[in-house]
């Protein structure tokens, strides 16, 4: 590897990437994987009825026959599956926003996406009697896309145009009136307020394939639309100013990114509730090994995403056996630590 | 040798909400030469670099690349003849020289084309020329002011356009570095011949570098030329307000402005 850097041109191939800069990147997603594989494995394995390998096996092959311990192992499969659709979709959606605001801060719960389909979603439950994914998909997206269209017209009024700073003030104003929003419907309508506080606290547990099915397409799309904008928030990165200057279109990479935000934390919501913290932190710790460039930066925070809600899931699990910790809950208590020890470690990086 | 390409505005005037910053503002870039524009503060020089480089729309004018308006030919394809250095540019945290410097392919490239070897070429040749082969590797936010702004530069070259537009690339350098980047910029315009279009506030700076010198007052050009012919003593106190005396730079021969300011006028008369 040493020899080869020396002798090709400094810049390397491919993007101009050091060969130290590649290794680390292959480092991480080793890393990540293998973690990703552990965790799958033992959130198959932990619940409130610890199973033996034997029966793991047993339950994914045969689902629908078995022991008691087959069983659980069967009901464990959405389950562990749902924790990583939903902790890809939030760390990507994180990632972007970070991108289009160009703020560290940035994520789907800071810029009022998750609290607009919150609202939305208490709103179909207390006036429309909506009670399943199908439904909550679509409520979700029309509150996540007007509560972005929102922050974004707010924070685009004045002269300079949305600025990240800018961005920011009005997503957390926006998230702001919108809890409050959400609490005066649940105060109205104390019948919907058991139901909505489950989905509220964002939890994976009650997974099955049949719920998740409507919610595919929406985060399929999203992730989809995240790749394609990659190359845009790049020069995003450098400034209005010099990414007009490279013929990118800011406000069109701006749309593209945002929709598919509003796509993949909306899809999220709409499957196991606003889960806070894994859109804010996952990106930051994805870009220890990528850098900032987005290419690396989108995939890497899918990976990352998915093993921190799924380590968060299977921690809640075994930590108060024989209930579980709701996983909205366990992210903010595994997610701040980490926050804290990154921001010491490696100061988060300013975007 | 580069195709010389043609940059003018014909009546240009662009306001921000109800004030109009610059007037009726008609001028024609020299090809090939290394223009500045000077002026006071809030003159508004900036916008007009600003303008010509597509940043601003214009309230009434247009601004002609080759011949043609701007506004009309897509961003894209204007962004492989006209490069464009605002003057604080952002660059992301932690991102590395070489990274920084490959965005400037971004108008070469798209999504499915992968990097190919004309791509490599432009960055090792922008980071050669600007002597920052040797920090590829290196974090930009690690770099001094100096490092920083060559490799802000080598950006903008890898973007490989025959005209450079820079708003007042030497910001916050000290003296040293100031004249480092002109020289630089120098070089690039007589191996290159890319035409380059400069905002600078140092009179004298700007008048020893430039082949052309624009000088705008209150949104309106008032005189240009070369800058023997432009910085007299009449021009800088109707520009800048300011008594001064013109003498032959003792370095260059270009003109030399020494402003008077209140408290030296006996120095100047003992002379």
């Amino acid at each position: 590897m040493i020899a080869e850097q020396t002798t090709s041109t400094p810049a390397g191939s491919r993007g101009a990437r050091p060969a130290l800069h590649r290794r680390r990147l292959l480092t991480g997603l080793v890393l990540g994987l293998a973690a990703l594989l552990v965790l799958a494995l033992l959130s198959l394995v932990f619940g409130s009825r610890v199973v033996s390998w034997t029966e793991v096996v047993g339950g994914i092959l045969d689902p629908a026959a078995g022991d008691f311990g087959q069983q659980a192992v069967a009901t464990r499969v959405p389950r562990t599956a749902l924790a990583l659709l939903v902790g890809a979709a939030l760390g990507v959606s994180g990632a972007v926003m970070q991108g289009i605001t160009r703020n560290p801060l940035a994520d789907p719960g800071l810029l009022g996406v998750n609290a607009g389909s919150a609202l939305a979603v208490v709103i179909g439950i207390a006036f429309f009697a909506i009670s399943s994914t199908s439904q909550y998909i679509w409520f979700a997206l029309v509150g996540a896309a007007g509560a972005a269209l929102l922050v974004y017209a707010v924070g685009s009024l004045g002269r300079a145009g949305a600025t990240p700073l800018k961005l920011a003030v009005a997503g957390a104003a926006t998230s702001a009136a919108l809890v409050s929003l959400v609490s005066a419907v649940l105060l109205v309508r104390t019948d919907v307020f058991n139901v909505f506080r489950f989905w509220q606290v964002g939890g994976v547990g009650g997974a099955d394939f049949g719920e998740m099915a409507p919610v595919l397409p929406f985060l399929a799309l999203g992730v989809l639309l995240a790749l394609l904008s990659a190359p845009g928030l790049d020069v995003l990165a450098l400034g209005d100013d010099v990414a007009r200057g490279l013929g990118g279109r800011v406000g069109g990479a701006r749309v593209l990114a945002g929709l598919a935000a509003v796509l993949l934390s909306a899809g999220a919501v709409a499957v196991a509730g606003p889960i806070g913290f894994v859109g804010l932190v996952v990106p930051h710790a994805a870009r220890v090994f990528t850098g900032p460039g987005h290419r690396w930066l989108l995939p890497y925070s899918a990976l990352l995403g998915a093993v921190l809600l799924l380590g968060a899931d299977v921690l809640g699990r075994v930590i108060s056996r024989p209930t579980d910790i709701p996983v909205g809950i366990m992210t903010a208590v595994v997610g701040a630590p980490f926050f804290i020890w990154l921001i010491r470690r490696a100061k988060v990086r300013e975007l | 040798m580069t195709v010389n390409r043609s940059l003018a505005t014909d009546a240009l005037s662009v306001g921000y909400d109800d004030r109009l910053v610059l007037e009726d503002l008609s001028l024609t870039i020299p090809a090939g030469r290394i223009s500045v524009i000077v002026g006071a503060n809030a003159c508004g020089k900036s916008t007009l670099l600003r303008s010509m480089a597509r940043l601003l729309p214009p309230r009434s004018g247009r601004v002609l690349l080759d011949g043609r308006s701007i506004a009309e030919q897509p961003t894209r394809e204007v962004a492989k003849v006209l490069g464009l250095l605002p003057q604080t540019p952002v660059a992301p945290d932690g991102i590395a020289v070489a990274d920084l410097v490959a965005r400037g392919r971004y108008p070469h490239r798209s999504f499915l084309r992968p990097w190919t070897t004309d791509d490599e070429q432009a960055v090792t040749s922008a980071l050669r020329m600007t002597d920052v082969l040797e920090l590829a590797d290196r974090p930009v936010d690690e770099l001094s002011g100096g490092q920083r702004q060559r490799v802000w530069i080598a950006m903008a070259l890898a973007q490989g356009t025959d005209v450079l537009l820079l708003d007042e690339p030497t910001t916050f350098l000290d003296v040293t570095h100031q004249v480092e980047v002109l020289d630089l910029l120098t070089d690039l315009n007589r191996q290159s011949g890319t035409t380059i279009v400069m905002v600078l506030h140092d009179l004298n700076l700007a008048a020893r570098y430039a082949d052309e010198l624009f000088a705008v007052k209150d949104g309106r050009l008032h005189s240009h030329g070369a800058p023997a012919d432009v910085v007299t003593e009449a021009t800088v106190r109707e520009v800048f307000g300011m008594e001064s005396r013109v003498v032959p730079d003792a370095v260059s021969g270009t003109p030399l402005v020494l402003p008077i300011g209140r408290h030296h006028s006996g120095a100047q008369r003992a002379v």
